[in-house]
């Protein structure tokens, strides 16, 4: 009994104490968290590329594995580097990209000159195009250094492959696999308005705004906003959010950060057996992760909803191979995807019900009430769930074959009363009980080895009957919109927030509850708030004097 | 013996060639073909030594493998048999344990990080390098590659290779890539008849300067964590110069290479006849690539931590066997968590058959190897950090005595990975923290 009574003083003691923990990264740094190194995510790569040579130029190849910390790859960012292998793709990636560029087929519209001999170096020629690109890829100016530094390696290169556009893709492919391009630093400079204290210089500010917001690189405007001077006043700050936010390009950010909360990443490995599942294949697979994320995007985005909303909507969107695995008539185009509710009384309200979900948090062959209620204790709700003891045995806890125990409810029941279980099961399982209509391919059933499934649980006291009733259970607990609001601000920063900005946190949640969970006012007052680009005290050599950059002498 | 002259260094190789021009005299002679004793022997009779580690979850069943006594094998026991044909190519250690030393038990994780990093981390996140990585920082660092990682289970990040707490290097999911990138358009054939270095080759070397000359500004404005996480990406473009010089030299002729047939894409997963018949694609590939000298380290991991291992149309993966099946009262093991083992210590078997098939003179390509493998438990029914079972293959060019059953008595599993590191020639007295820590060589198996 005291097994138990520790146990659950230690779950509770775990719950309590989280969303604390999540603000609490000591850091020792007055005024402002750590400056953090970030590498680029895949998605990011991609977009980069896309957004300066456009989407006829393919980016092929593996990409390192990212990894989550704290509940966020983009956390993981901070900690990860590049290995033997991962450099060897990189470069893979980026000879393959310049290649492209400098292609016959691409060079006219990509190379802003033409040069006096396609059989020689050209420096000149070189200059303008990498002094451009350069920009866009380190997302700054390049110092002269750097600019004289790539021309001669595309001059280099031009002489020993006798071509001059070969001999550009050499240079280019460089940058595109150079830390100052795979990586985004943030640099730190005395904060003018607030004495003492330190703040992310223009250009680092705009990497942290156009990334939270778009998950992109800054355009060109944001650059230009940069380089004027304008990200360093409130009114200008505020006039490039409201124009990001306005844009349509706001989906692609709100998606990724959604992508990375709810752990999409691992669906690159999932694995359900094809015997048992016969419908789930990888379609569904990547068709469930876009019905999740258009359900978002549409609440929050179109409609402007209550972020409380995602939970309990019974509007989505389905494509035909999702509308077979949930078993309902869809009238759309052929292949396409179209709007669908789900009628009241339907168990299927909300994203915690859709087959992304439920299917992520599975085991292969089989649901899982544990997997499913740590999933909305720790993704949805940032709360942290200890991690099983050694030593335990849980023969009865999911022996299928056992006719005492027909249902997960049986056997977890059975399981629960062991003590060093139970109370970590508790906080787990009658919440995942909920999700139980739902099977490991996320597809709609009643019973469980002929017995028919009883659906009821709790959250937190709150009790329900099916996986609508724990939606709405979701929906009304406060954790959700406080969790949302520390992940995004950890997500912009690429850290958890330190002691010092526990505050800022605070006041995020509060106004967030005060405007009606409206996300894209989360997001805005995120990206506006000077917490947002204060950083401590700048690394040795960060206040040297700038080197001349390579637009001065450019625009000379 | 060959004289190394070490003035005589890439970049005066790389500037005579930059013109086209085939270069047949007056390289150095690679360092990949010569013995870490400097010893230059490359006919054949004395080739470089190579390390290894083979991973698989879960441990295996307690009783049923250590052999029956300590000192020289007899016999090998039941969930060994598989590996039976190797039994006086290889040792067994028994006895040796992960030190939790009052930190939580990270399930799954704590037992890995012990016997690979000889540290027990206090969470879920690692903080040392492995051993593979320290080997290869003085056995790699001459080769096409530094290591080679498969993950045959479909997941890259199954891979316990770590360069730091949260640098892994990444396995190979895919046979079809890890045959491209070994063998595809950049494999330079040692036995070939002519070589003409690629003048796009020696450009790119060149190229790659400037990105190594990027170092100094973007490393001046981090911090020490930062500029330690940093210096792994400059160490590998290192490896990546490194690779492009080895590219554009003559390599020596090497007797036993030969390239294997192409590779064709085959499905990836965790469902087990998939795994395995990766892995017998993979198990062939990378002795291919140590017969024919592109790499002396090599991490191969058959599964993850956790051991996600399924049967076509079961709704149980290994791990959840080992917590759910009954112990057999008869037979006093779970039976089906054995069938798991077995097919996984056959599989090692292959491996390690695969790697004595090459013949390289009156010897094989397994005789200058050093496996080690690893697991994350002793005993998987209760996710026990006890008697946790290693083995080693091959005697590492004569290191390493071999056909011994080291029977400890509740010492740390870092005791191998100290061991093999001093004889692959690491310079360590001592390795490992806390009770991890350990400065006592397995001496019974050091020749």
């Amino acid at each position: 009994m005291l097994h138990v009574k520790k146990a659950l003083a230690v779950a509770a003691l775990t719950l309590t104490v989280c969303s604390t923990a999540l603000l609490a990264a000591d850091d020792n740094k007055a005024g402002g968290g750590p400056e953090v190194t970030r590498r680029l995510s895949q998605e990011q790569y991609r977009q980069v590329v896309a957004d300066l040579f456009g989407p006829s130029i393919k980016v092929g190849g593996r990409f390192e594995p990212d990894i989550r910390r704290d509940g966020l790859l983009a956390m993981g960012a901070s900690q990860v580097s590049v290995t033997a292998s991962g450099l060897e793709e990189y470069d893979k990636i980026a000879r393959n990209v310049a290649a492209q560029v400098v292609s016959e087929a691409h060079r006219d519209t990509l190379i802003p000159c033409t040069p006096a001999n396609a059989k020689q170096p050209d420096d000149a020629c070189a200059g303008k195009f990498l002094s451009e690109t350069g920009r866009m890829l380190y997302r700054r100016p390049l110092t002269q250094d750097e600019l004289t530094g790539r021309i001669k390696v595309a001059n280099d290169a031009a002489v020993g492959l006798k071509d001059f556009y070969s001999g550009l893709g050499i240079a280019l492919a460089t940058m595109l696999e150079s830390p100052k391009f795979l990586f985004r630093q943030e640099i730190a400079e005395p904060d003018t308005e607030h004495s003492g204290q330190y703040r992310m210089d223009a250009y680092s500010k705009a990497s942290q705004l156009s990334f939270f917001l778009w998950n992109a690189a800054p355009d060109p405007e944001l650059l230009a906003a940069a380089e004027k001077g304008d990200l360093n006043t409130q009114s200008g700050l505020a006039k490039q959010v409201d124009r990001m936010i306005a844009s349509p390009r706001v989906q692609g950010g709100v998606r990724a950060f959604f992508t990375d909360m709810l752990g999409f990443d691992e669906f690159e490995t999932l694995a359900k057996d094809s015997m048992i599942f016969p419908k789930f294949n990888t379609k569904v697979a990547k068709d469930a992760q876009e019905q999740t994320l258009r359900t978002i995007t549409n609440t929050l985005l179109v409609e402007k909803g209550d972020y409380r909303d995602i939970f309990t909507t019974r509007e989505t969107f389905l494509s035909p191979v999702l509308a077979s695995v949930y078993g309902v008539p869809l009238v759309a185009p052929a292949g396409n995807w179209a709007p669908y509710t789900f009628p009241d009384g339907d168990p299927r309200a909300g994203i915690v019900s859709q087959i992304a979900f439920v299917a992520l948090h599975s085991h292969p062959g089989r649901s899982s009430p544990t997997l499913r209620g740590k999933a909305v204790r720790e993704v949805l709700l940032c709360q942290k769930v200890p991690t099983p003891p050694a030593n335990v045995n849980f023969t009865l806890v999911q022996d299928t074959k056992n006719p005492q125990y027909k249902t997960a409810r049986a056997r977890l029941h059975a399981h629960a009363t062991d003590a060093t279980c139970a109370g970590c099961h508790k906080i787990m399982d009658p919440i995942g009980l909920g999700l139980e209509a739902f099977d490991s391919g996320g597809s709609l059933r009643a019973a469980e080895n002929g017995e028919t499934l009883d659906t009821s649980g709790e959250l937190d006291g709150m009790k329900f009957t099916d996986a609508a009733g724990l939606a709405k259970a979701v929906h009304d607990d406060p954790a959700a919109p406080s969790c949302v609001v520390t992940r995004a601000a950890s997500y912009g920063l690429g850290r958890l927030p330190a002691k010092d900005e526990t505050d800022w946190v605070k006041s995020l949640q509060a106004s967030f509850k005060d405007g009606g969970y409206r996300f894209p006012a989360l997001l805005r007052q995120i990206a506006t708030s000077p917490e947002f680009y204060r950083v401590g005290p700048p690394q040795m050599g960060a206040l040297d004097a700038p080197s001349k950059l390579a637009s001065e002498e450019i625009h000379k | 013996m060959i004289p190394i002259n070490r003035n005589m260094n890439r970049r005066r190789v790389l500037r005579g060639m930059l013109g086209g021009a085939a270069v047949t005299v007056g390289l150095p002679f690679l360092d990949c073909f010569l013995d870490t004793n400097g010893v230059a022997l490359a006919d054949g009779q004395a080739l470089p030594v190579v390390y290894g580690t083979w991973f698989w979850g879960l441990g295996l069943n307690p009783g049923r493998w250590e052999p029956a006594k300590p000192g020289k094998m007899e016999a090998l026991n039941v969930e060994l048999q598989p590996l039976a044909a190797h039994k006086d190519k290889m040792n067994v250690f028994s006895g040796m344990k992960a030190f939790l030393d009052g930190k939580p038990n990270g399930v799954h994780f704590s037992g890995v990080q012990g016997m690979l990093t000889g540290t027990v981390p206090r969470g879920m996140t690692a903080d040392k390098p492995s051993v593979d990585t320290l080997i290869a920082d003085v056995i790699g660092t001459r080769t096409r590659f530094r290591s080679l990682e498969v993950c045959c289970a479909g997941n890259p990040s199954h891979s316990q290779s770590r360069r730091s707490g949260a640098v892994v290097n990444p396995g190979e999911i895919s046979p079809a890539a890890l045959y491209t990138r070994i063998f595809g358009p950049e494999f330079t054939d040692p036995n070939a008849a002519d070589f003409k270095p690629d003048p796009a080759v020696l450009v790119r070397r060149s190229a790659l300067t400037a990105v190594a000359d990027d170092r100094q500004t973007f490393m001046k404005t981090l911090g020490a964590a930062d500029k330690a996480r940093l210096d792994e990406y400059f160490t590998s473009l290192r490896g990546l110069e490194q690779q492009l010089e080895l590219q554009a030299q003559k390599p020596a002729p090497l007797a036993a290479c030969t390239v294997p047939g192409k590779v064709e894409e085959s499905p990836i997963g965790t469902e087990i006849e998939i795994v395995k018949k990766n892995h017998m694609l993979f198990a062939g590939l990378l002795a291919h690539a140590l017969a024919c000298g592109q790499t002396q380290v090599v991490n191969v991991a058959f599964s993850d931590a956790t051991s996600s291992l399924r049967r076509a149309g079961g709704t149980q993966t290994h791990h959840e066997f080992s917590h759910e099946e009954p112990v057999d009262a008869v037979m006093g093991y779970q039976p089906t968590l054995a069938w798991f083992f077995n097919e996984i210590m056959t599989q090692l078997a292959f491996y390690v058959t695969t790697l004595d098939s090459i013949k390289e003179g009156d010897r094989t390509l397994l005789d200058r190897c050093a496996i080690q493998t690893a697991t994350d438990l002793g005993y998987a029914k209760l996710h026990g950090l006890e008697n946790m079972p290693m083995l080693t293959f091959g005697s590492g060019n004569g290191r390493l005595k071999t056909g011994i059953h080291v029977a400890a008595q509740g010492e740390p599993t870092s005791r191998l990975g100290l061991t093999m590191q001093q004889v692959m020639g690491v310079p360590v007295s001592s390795w490992g923290t806390d009770s991890m820590q350990t400065s006592k060589t397995i001496t019974e198996i050091v020749a």
